[in-house]
């Protein structure tokens, strides 16, 4: 991949005339009085606080090193309240919508029979699960825990690039990070008013207390894990201790009479929330992937039953799939009656016969996505691709057109960052974590993403990105 | 507590503690293959010691045949295809401890990461000289992830299930050293008093810390009865099968819950047998006969444990 810089972006701390901008003052002020070198003292000793503490993320692929840092940044990503408000205002519109939409399609349908939505696009969507067809959970809530993906373009321009409602992951690279950089950098706390993210795991805890079966007044909540060798397990174990819940596979449960237990020391214990970081194709092999070790066979049963709630629920695929994401603006205006308050990005959809030619016509100007596809694995970023990339990604879409989307390549927001030359702008997103109970809640924060190579658009772990504190400033 | 957290609670500290005493054993044979002893084709006989000890002759022959100092040594100290050496037991440490981090404190996790990764630091071939280093090293790692244990984790459950698992395989390692020697012994046992007896004894004895021990116990010059007894039936030796059992029956009594009562009375019986037996009783049964029924009541003992707490039988379905 070559590294042609896009030149024109949005930069988080200097404004167009080349001021910095307000929230960034007090920061910036700092940075500049620091001795030489400090920055890059502390950088090391952050190192060796997530080695130590054992911080590590599994990539997929790479055999001789399997526990690798993610890369973490010192330079915090900084919003001010009122930016932050307006995020909020809009993420929790957009959680709500597609809860709704969730709801409404394995119910009574009627986003389809008002034909906001055609029938196809949901019914013959892999993702959707016919067996919740009927089924009530607690709230209307099937995402409890959503990671929405945003990119900014300009000072107000934020886009969502992709809704996570399975099992979205890096919140304990938020809460780690906040640890960090307060460790290293109490000066700056002193200096700033930053809203905390702390209570996550409390509001967590919370969420998915509301997730209960009704008549149970004091759940038994557990985190189920695929195994210690899952790239993400440092998080469950770290979620799981921090809300001070069991951390479970699904070899410690089983189901009796649809209800679901896990054995323990002292016999078995029925549980009845399962915060489940394993996908819907693996937790029950009696009901989807036979072959699945991970799952419990009988759980679908017993959830079915309503004795045992899922967080998330079964079968929310189907809304956060990219050729679902199109329509999210009008779910938004359908079961809500309000305007989007976060736009979407335009995208082509490639099934359709005018987007593909018009896609392939322009492919060194786009970027390309898997329907299905997660965690920056199997796209293409045109502007940064050579010509053999693209003609060779040309005849993936060619087999099978309708498994791809396209959208134009996004000027992502620049943010200052620690590189071997010393504090330059890397491009950045932002996923915060949107909880989903009783009410609709989030921490001021979320996952500052940030690529660090010079150029590059791809802030994904498992494709060497990094992670950066995010500090929302109090009013 | 989750029967799969108990379970690798329990196999974590097994898996240390068979590390410590695989050192140890190695150790011992390293300084008696210094020592002059009257056996025909003494060399190959003392060389299987250590493999019956640790229950891996059986793999060792079919990998290399005839026992030999420096091949036995590789095979029980590095080899990572023999499951019992102590490469693959710091290894299994490490992956109970990983699958339990959140039942564990920071810093027992640290002490058994890093013993890792310094084992792994290490060169595949051992240079003879530093075989001792190596030997001292493992012993240490041991001594330092009990100490942190008990100076960093909460007296629950946890603390129960690896003191057990540490006290299970202590028991079962003293009973098997004392056994498979005073087999190797026995020849010389008309010759009790001789210097080479005073070196073979005391080299055993060394083996489990006990050397000092008995001096001061005894004052006397070592006989087998005694090193039998000092191994066996005193409380106050922290590698005899009496103070293991001490601290087997006093973990099982800390674990809640209706099940275990098995368990519980069988760590009892064997408890009281060590608590009012005598050593007598035992020489006059056979001293390998006695510690041969130990070990099967210890194997009866981690095979009722192991059902009782560790396992995940659905218990409900098959009431």
């Amino acid at each position: 991949m070559n590294t042609k810089i896009l030149k024109k972006y949005f930069n988080e701390m200097y404004a167009d005339n080349g001021e910095v901008r307000e929230i960034y003052e007090p920061y910036n002020h700092w940075l500049k009085e620091l001795p030489n070198g400090t920055l890059e003292r502390r950088n090391a000793e952050a190192e060796l606080l997530f080695r130590r503490l054992g911080i590590t993320f599994a990539v997929y692929g790479e055999t001789d090193e399997a526990e690798r840092l993610i890369p973490f940044d010192i330079v915090p990503r900084i919003f001010g309240a009122s930016e932050w408000q307006r995020l909020e205002r809009g993420l929790k519109q957009r959680v709500k919508a597609l809860n709704a939409f969730l709801h409404d399609i394995y119910h009574d349908q009627e986003i389809i029979k008002a034909g906001v939505i055609n029938a196809h696009q949901v019914l013959n969507n892999g993702l959707y699960r016919p067996e919740m067809q009927g089924i009530d959970l607690p709230n209307q809530v099937y995402a409890h825990i959503a990671g929405i993906d945003l990119v900014r373009v300009a000072e107000n321009d934020f886009y969502v690039l992709e809704d996570n409602l399975r099992t979205p992951s890096g919140v304990s690279y938020m809460l780690e990070n906040r640890k960090t950089m307060m460790r290293l950098f109490p000066e700056l706390f002193v200096k700033h008013a930053i809203e905390p993210v702390e209570h996550y795991p409390q509001m967590l805890l919370d969420t998915l207390r509301e997730a209960a079966p009704i008549n149970i007044s004091d759940p038994v909540i557990v985190v189920m894990t695929p195994g210690a060798y899952n790239s993400a397990y440092f998080e469950h174990a770290f979620l799981a201790s921090q809300m001070g819940v069991e951390l479970v596979e699904g070899q410690d449960m089983f189901v009796h009479q649809q209800k679901v237990y896990m054995h323990t020391t002292e016999g078995p214990q029925q549980v009845h929330v399962i915060y489940r970081r394993v996908d819907d194709d693996f937790i029950d092999p009696r009901v989807f992937r036979a072959d699945s070790s991970l799952g419990v066979p009988g759980l679908m049963d017993a959830y079915y039953s309503g004795n045992v709630a899922l967080a998330n629920g079964v079968g929310t695929g189907v809304a956060d799939d990219k050729s679902t994401y199109l329509f999210v603006p009008d779910m938004i205006r359908f079961y809500l009656g309000e305007e989007p308050i976060l736009s979407n990005v335009p995208t082509w959809r490639l099934s359709e016969p005018e987007d593909l030619s018009y896609v392939l016509a322009h492919l060194p100007e786009l970027v390309i996505k898997e329907v299905q596809g997660s965690g920056g694995y199997g796209m293409l970023v045109g502007p940064t691709s050579s010509k053999e990339e693209i003609k060779a990604y040309k005849q993936r879409i060619l087999a099978e057109p309708a498994k791809f989307i396209a959208q134009p390549t996004l000027a992502l927001s620049g943010c200052p960052t620690l590189v071997e030359s010393g504090v330059a702008p890397r491009h950045v997103d932002l996923r915060p974590f949107v909880l989903s109970g009783k009410e609709v809640r989030l921490v001021s924060g979320g996952l500052t993403r940030v690529a660090l190579s010079e150029g590059s658009l791809v802030v994904n772990s498992s494709q060497g990105g990094g992670t950066k504190d995010t500090w929302v400033l109090e009013d | 507590m989750l029967s799969r957290t108990a379970d690798n609670l329990f196999w974590m500290a097994r898996h240390i503690e068979r590390a410590e005493n695989t050192a140890r054993v190695l150790d011992v044979a390293h300084s008696t293959s210094l020592l002059p002893l009257d056996i025909e084709g003494s060399d190959a006989y003392l060389w299987y010691a250590p493999l019956n000890i640790t229950g891996c002759a059986d793999g060792y022959e079919v990998k290399h045949g005839l026992a030999r100092a420096d091949v036995v040594t590789h095979y029980m100290a590095l080899d990572p295809d023999n499951p019992a050496s102590i490469y693959s037991c710091l290894r299994l440490a490490r992956e109970n401890a990983r699958a339990v981090r959140g039942a564990i404190t920071s810093e027992m996790w640290e002490v058994i990461n890093d013993t890792w990764l310094e084992l792994n630091r290490l060169p595949r071939q051992m240079d003879y000289e530093k075989l001792q280093d190596f030997f001292d090293w493992v012993k240490n790692r041991s001594h330092l992830f009990r100490g942190v244990t008990l100076g960093t984790i909460r007296k629950d459950i946890a603390l129960s299930f690896i003191k057990l698992g540490t006290f299970l395989e202590r028991a079962d390692n003293t009973a098997r050293i004392l056994d498979v020697k005073y087999h190797i012994l026995l020849p010389s046992v008309e010759d009790v008093g001789g210097a080479a007896d005073y070196y073979q004894w005391g080299s055993l004895l060394k083996s489990v810390s006990a050397f000092e021990a008995y001096r001061k116990v005894y004052r006397d010059v070592i006989s087998p009865q005694r090193v039998s007894e000092l191994l066996i039936i005193r409380d106050d030796m922290p590698r005899s099968l009496h103070a293991c059992m001490n601290e087997v029956e006093s973990a099982l009594l800390e674990i809640n819950g209706t099940s275990g009562q098995e368990a519980r009375r069988l760590a009892g019986e064997q408890h009281a047998a060590l608590h009012f037996g005598r050593i007598e009783d035992a020489f006059a049964l056979g001293l390998h006969e006695y510690l041969t029924d130990f070990l099967q009541n210890t194997a009866l003992l981690s095979r009722e444990i192991r059902d009782a707490y560790l396992s995940r039988r659905d218990t409900i379905l098959s009431r």
